[in-house]
């Protein structure tokens, strides 16, 4: 009881899920439990069950795609503050690259499969996580066209 | 046949002075730095940040390029340049001796000195840092005059990055936030990779009372204004330095038209409520 009453509290400081209404925090810290990773070792790997997602409470991880032959490409590195991994509410449910620690990172890890539980038979508790996870998954999508544009390239025709 | 007559009083705006360049730094693989000093002797010529001066290769032709040294240091006239056509490939292949002509300063610049007072926001991308770092420059000389100061930086890769060396040295003062961050790195690159107006998240700046420089590619200063915009930054307190065409640098050929605005003459610093409406037409 003790461990779930802190677990509410990290939930409630995250950045992530400020605001949270009390009752949805507590059905939440149901499904939560404090995870470390060390430097260099996989949060998740591409292609793995996405069974948990994680609130970043220390750390930096690298979010990174593999090409073959070639060192891991870093595209994105999340921070203290940011939530890692939304692979866990759509089917097939499955990671679509790889997260590193590049520190050392301690983490709130969620348990995804006890929480779609729990979204199946509480539909507020799915408006509350879909309200939280929509403008992250935005941002991300316009982060990632952005650095598709390759807006620092030398441009072509250069004049002068 | 008589000759055009010159604007009145700017008869010197329009003859290059010869400067001899007194160091080369190879700052990129495409980037490169010249220190250059009057061919004549006496000072170099004064400046704001955020000016520019239009560089003469002699034979070849001018381009503008923006001022990147320390406007109160009172040493050799800095130019940070990339080399993407014809003038500045052959400026890429001069060494120290070298003679190059120099025009200017021209333009509108940071303001600086009115935001002092303010907590400033300096956010750059890619070669962009160059014509900010005499902002930054001030920023330093003069700390107590601003509350918090902030430099976002991001840049294609971290080979790509710009004064690597400031930029740790920067990062070292206790009273300095600055990020630097990539759009792709490798894994052996510790820093952040992502896109810099993510960057405008955090800082800790109050948006009430900032003033925002901005510079780079058009596309991120778009970005990072809205980004400022919706972290509460006031339009009136965002500036942008804009780069089009220039070609006489004092408002008179027209190439560098930007609807009632000429950039040379009347940018290329401006606050992001003159030229907001202008940067979403098309080809303009």
């Amino acid at each position: 009881m003790g461990e779930i009453t802190g677990l509410d509290r990290l939930l409630g400081e995250h950045p992530f899920f400020a605001g949270m209404p009390p009752d949805v925090a507590k059905l939440l810290a149901g499904c939560a439990r404090n995870v470390v990773f060390e430097a260099g070792r996989y949060v998740f790997r591409e292609g793995g069950a996405a069974d948990q997602f994680y609130l970043l409470r220390h750390g930096t991880v690298t979010l990174e795609v593999r090409v073959p032959g070639r060192e891991p490409l870093v595209v994105d590195t999340l921070q203290e503050g940011d939530v890692i991994g939304w692979s866990w509410l759509l089917p097939p449910y499955q990671w679509s690259m790889d997260a590193r620690a590049q520190t050392l990172v301690r983490t709130l890890a969620l348990d995804a499969v006890c929480l779609r539980g729990k979204l199946d038979a509480e539909p507020a508790l799915g408006y509350e996580l879909f309200r939280r996870f929509v403008p992250v998954m935005g941002r991300r999508l316009m982060a990632a066209r952005l650095q598709l544009a390759d807006l620092y390239a030398r441009p072509s025709g250069g004049r002068g | 046949m008589s000759a055009l007559p010159l604007p009145a009083g700017d008869a010197l705006l329009w003859r290059p002075e010869p400067y001899r360049i007194e160091r080369v730094r190879r700052d990129l693989a495409d980037t490169f730095s010249l220190d250059l000093v009057p061919a004549g002797g006496g000072a170099p010529l004064a400046f704001r940040p955020g000016q520019f001066n239009m560089l003469y290769a002699f034979g070849l032709g001018e381009v503008p390029i923006s001022i990147s040294g320390d406007a109160e240091a009172g040493g050799p006239l800095v130019h940070t340049i990339r080399a993407v056509g014809p003038v500045t490939e052959a400026m890429r292949g001069l060494r120290a001796g070298a003679v190059l002509g120099v025009r200017g300063p021209f333009g509108s610049h940071w303001p600086v000195v009115e935001a002092e007072g303010m907590d400033l926001v300096i956010i750059a991308g890619g070669v962009g840092l160059a014509p900010l770092r005499p902002a930054i420059y001030y920023a330093l000389r003069h700390r107590r005059r601003f509350g918090r100061v902030c430099i976002f930086y991001g840049a294609r890769t971290p080979d790509d990055l710009l004064y690597k060396a400031e930029l740790k040295r920067w990062r070292g003062e206790f009273d300095l936030v600055v990020d630097v961050t990539v759009d792709r790195a490798s894994h052996d690159w510790a820093g952040k990779v992502g896109v810099v107006t993510r960057l405008v998240e955090g800082g800790g700046y109050d948006p009430l009372h900032t003033v925002a420089l901005v510079c780079g590619p058009e596309v991120m200063m778009r970005y990072a204004a809205r980004a400022l915009l919706a972290r509460g930054v006031a339009r009136e307190g965002i500036f942008l330095s804009l780069e089009r065409n220039m070609k006489c640098a004092v408002g008179l050929c027209g190439h560098c038209q930007l609807g009632p605005h000429f950039v040379c003459k009347d940018g290329p610093v401006f606050r992001l409520d003159q030229v907001e409406r202008l940067l979403a037409v098309d080809e303009l």
